[in-house]
């Protein structure tokens, strides 16, 4: 089987001279180059300490602007989880001079669109508009900032839609019920364990009290980041911004300091039966350093393992399982790098009808086993080196992506200068770092592993 | 502190007194250029040199309403297997020079189409031409892609079981347009997967890859000459075709009757079907600003200030106009916990009868108008957005210059025109209600 895979590649090879004296030839320090010209962006702070990003593209007049908060759910106290979930929703509740349900409404009838989102490590506001409305949606998110009313009348009901949004999105789904399991699995003492959304009992009880604690708490310019991008110049924006968050007072927040794991001694496991499955599936989670806390280059080579690992459907997982063995209708791996604290490499899979959860476990375990014994070529390294710094070109064309990349890396503790770093660590990736960062991460006392089929045993047998 | 307060109110009164400068304009900014190829082969070009990549969308007008009874699916699957070898490249080959180039190259089919999406970094486009063009002229269907995709799609079936919006969507469907081959699902059923044949596949797509009424948008680093080598190069490659007849028109189907589909899941997914219009009717503009303030607008629609904000009864609530190209339908939706099931439901009838009734208020008209000519340029503001507004434009068969005709025809609607729209589509108050789940006090139709 190998020897066929080799000559397949020789094969494939060989067309691309032929057909591409394109990307595939281009050498890696090219692409790191243009990844990093298309990554470019300008910054400023503002006295109060808050830091602005700013991302020119001029080909339409308009702006997304966001502010992020560098606060997320894993920033909650204990018992109340949801509340930083809970606040970007009542954040859109009205201040002393925005009347409640108005802010999105008026942002609406000025032609524009805004939302907010809310992850473990940070919380977003954003709204896209035609530049000239870039003032006063600065405006109205800088005295939002400060100056949030909340009263009971507004509170009650958006609990009972966070708990609707909770059922929509969890309870309702067993795939995703099996996703909280293993998370709450993975880490036992980090809260990345607690679900965002939080724990529907603690939802229930939240109050208008806890989410202006937490407002008060962590909202302000200092541990904001503002980020614009669009039809703007560093100019604009900084004139803009001074007018609106630079004259709010910043305050300072305490260091972001949770709960670290213990160093993990175990594999874990979280078999869940749910009649309202109906095809099974299988996934492994292992601790993986995110790119805040791992050495420099490690992060960048568990990106590139995730490539070569199961990232597209060239990748080794997809290859051994789906397609040779044909035992797996789909596998594929992940790796969330962008986090403040050590985060997740994950391993999936799903059975073909008919196969059973443990042969496809058996055969996800034989892969890594594979890597792990035979390691990865400098061939292998290359293509993956080169497609990962390729994709991550496509992000110039879309502001609003541009803008959520930049928001997620520095609210996760990365720097400007890291990300201008990025690709050339990338692009200097070896087959040896990629081994290293492979047995690293890919070990069973790191991980949990997690099932989710109909009934007891049911997956387990073959169809005849 | 208080500076800033006034110079709000100031911002406020100020964007409320100039509606629309910089966006209403900027829409000339998109220069469409049509680009003409060998055989009245066309395609609609913007080129963007600023960043350095190329996107070509294309549809062709022959899609799963097409499948055979029986073989329920075969579009959705022709389209899944024409990136998995072509030509000299077998299944791996060709996805290996797909993604060492960072190529994204996909299929896909609704009802009415099958479309084809590449997306490349400029220095690449010779080898993704070559590439769009081997699937598009000789794919292979070879017999290892083709059980595994079929798999693939049996999977994603038993899958989407487990999801209630999709399931609500499947039944949905086939009450709505019962009799009709809208009825039947686009993804097939586990037996009609089986039953696909790779002649069925190849038959397939030898009927539907053709030129006849093809619409191609190209947008990106390329200008107009290269654009015309990259047509001739591959969509020129292409039969001349046929177009398929048209379908019949769907007239919609038990209209006031309630379908429940039991599920043990704490939250009911609920959707409603009602009238709508296709989208060369006349009055579809007005429709579509109509449902902008019932519930197209978010936050600012008339469903989620009543069923949401003042009630939490939902987390998700919207209607949209679905316009197919034999049938318009207006859909509204919520998930809503099973013990407010029938409050829910209530309060949304209520919502699309009233609009039936009395249409909107001036104020609603204008806030409406606000947004929906104010964003406009927000859907263009990405190479790869602009492609899809210009293939859903020709698709439409709105005409080359709608972009720049697009806000005038919405600023021309008036109360009027609504409350007749409105009144034709919704003042019957008879609507299909599908509900996935174990709402309370809900009683299916005997």
């Amino acid at each position: 089987m190998s020897l066929k895979i080799l000559l397949r590649r020789a094969l494939v090879l060989g067309a691309l001279l032929v057909a591409a004296p394109a990307l595939a030839e281009e050498s890696r320090p090219a692409l790191a180059e243009a990844l990093k010209s298309a990554l470019a962006v300008e910054s400023f702070t503002l006295k109060n300490g808050m830091q602005a990003i700013v991302i020119p593209d001029h080909r339409m007049p308009v702006a997304t602007h966001m502010v992020w908060y560098r606060i997320g759910a894993a920033d909650e106290e204990p018992g109340v989880s949801g509340i930083a979930h809970f606040l970007e929703h009542l954040m859109f509740k009205g201040t002393k001079k925005i009347p409640p349900g108005e802010f999105s409404k008026i942002v609406a009838r000025n032609g524009g669109q805004d939302n907010a989102f809310t992850s473990q490590d940070y919380t977003a506001y954003f709204q896209r508009v035609a530049v000239d409305r870039l003032p006063l949606v600065m405006e109205m998110e800088a005295d939002r900032m400060v100056n949030l009313v909340l009263s009971d009348e507004v509170v009650t009901p958006e609990r009972a839609v966070i708990v609707e949004e909770r059922s929509m999105r969890i309870d309702n789904d067993p795939a995703a019920e099996l996703d909280e399991q293993m998370d709450a699995a993975l880490f036992l003492n980090h809260p990345y364990g607690i679900p965002i959304i939080g724990w529907k009992r603690e939802m229930q009880a939240l109050t208008r009290e806890d989410a202006i604690a937490f407002y008060q708490r962590y909202y302000t310019p200092s541990d904001a980041i503002l980020v614009v991008a669009g039809d703007v110049t560093l100019e604009e924006v900084k004139a803009l911004a001074e007018k609106t968050y630079g004259r709010l007072k910043g305050r300072e927040v305490a260091p972001r300091v949770r709960p670290q794991e213990p160093p993990p001694s175990a594999a874990r496991r979280v078999d869940m039966v749910d009649a309202r499955a109906k095809s099974p599936s299988f996934e492994r989670r292992y601790l993986a350093p995110s790119y805040r806390t791992a050495e420099p280059g490690l992060a960048e080579a568990i990106e590139v393992l995730n490539d070569i690992l199961g990232a597209h459907s060239t990748s080794l997982l997809y290859r051994r399982l789906v397609v040779e063995k044909g035992i797996a209708a789909a596998a594929s791996s992940w790796y969330d790098g962008d986090a403040y604290d050590p985060s997740v490499f994950s391993v999936s899979a799903i059975p073909r009808q008919g196969v059973s959860l443990a042969e496809v476990e058996a055969g996800v375990d034989g892969v890594i086993a594979e890597l792990l014994k035979t390691g990865v070529t400098a061939q292998d390294t290359d293509r993956a080196v080169k497609r990962v710094l390729a994709d991550a070109l496509y992000i110039r064309d879309n502001q609003f992506a541009m803008a959520r990349f930049y928001g997620a890396a520095l609210t996760s503790g990365r720097s400007i200068e890291d990300i201008e770093a990025l690709p050339d660590r990338i692009a200097a990736v070896t087959p040896e770092a990629v081994m290293a960062a492979a047995r690293l991460v890919l070990d069973m006392r790191r991980s949990v592993t997690g099932t989710l089929s109909p009934e007891p045993g049911k997956a387990e047998e073959r169809a005849p | 502190m208080r500076n800033s307060m006034r110079s709000l109110i100031v911002l406020l009164v100020a964007a409320l007194l100039a509606p629309l400068p910089a966006a209403a304009e900027s829409i000339a900014r998109v220069g469409i250029d049509e680009v003409e190829a060998q055989d009245g082969l066309a395609a609609w070009l913007v080129a963007e040199p600023s960043v350095p990549i190329v996107v070509v969308e294309a549809a062709f007008p022959r899609g799963s309403a097409r499948d055979p009874q029986g073989k329920e699916g075969l579009a959705l699957m022709t389209a899944a297997l024409l990136d998995e070898g072509a030509g000299p490249y077998d299944s791996e080959a060709f996805r290996t020079l797909l993604e060492d180039n960072s190529i994204e190259l996909s299929f896909s089919a609704d009802r009415d189409a099958l479309y084809v999406s590449l997306t490349t970094l400029a220095p690449n486009l010779d080898l993704a031409v070559e590439l769009l063009t081997l699937a598009l002229t000789d794919p292979r269907f070879d017999k290892e892609p083709v059980e595994r995709i079929r798999n693939q799609l049996l999977v994603r079936l038993a899958r989407a079981e487990e999801d209630p919006r999709q399931v609500a969507s499947r039944t949905f469907y086939a009450t709505i347009f019962e009799g009709h081959p809208y009825a039947r699902p686009s993804d097939g059923t586990p037996d009609s997967i089986k039953a696909i044949k790779r002649a069925d596949i190849d038959a397939f797509r030898k009927e539907a890859l053709t030129r006849a009424g093809l619409k191609i948008a190209i947008v990106g680093d390329i200008d107009a000459a290269r654009a015309a080598a990259l047509l001739e190069a591959s969509f020129g490659k292409l039969p001349e075709g046929t177009r398929p007849p048209a379908l019949p028109e769907a007239a919609l189907q038990n209209l006031g009757e309630v379908k429940v589909v039991t599920r043990d899941n704490p939250q009911t997914v609920l959707l409603l079907g009602a009238p709508g219009l296709e989208r060369r009717d006349p009055d579809f503009v007005p429709a579509y600003v109509m449902n902008y303030v019932l519930g197209g607008g978010g936050f600012a629609s008339r469903l989620m200030e009543e069923v949401r904000e003042k009630r939490g009864l939902a987390y998700s609530v919207s209607s949209g106009l679905l316009a197919l190209k034999a049938a318009g339908l207006l859909q509204a939706g919520a998930g809503t916990e099973n013990a407010s099931a029938a409050r829910s439901l209530d309060l949304i009838r209520a919502e699309l009868s009233r609009m039936g009734q009395a249409g909107v208020s001036a104020d609603e008209l204008k806030a409406a108008k606000l947004y929906l000519t104010g964003s406009f340029p927000l859907r263009f503001d990405s190479n790869a957005k602009i492609a899809r507004e210009l293939l859903d434009i020709q698709l439409d068969e709105l005409g080359i210059d709608y972009i720049n005709e697009r806000n005038g025809l919405i600023e021309a609607v008036t109360t009027d025109d609504i409350a007749r729209v409105a009144k034709r589509l919704l003042g019957e108050g008879s609507y299909l209600v599908v509900a996935v789940g174990a709402p309370e006090g809900l009683a299916p139709s005997p």
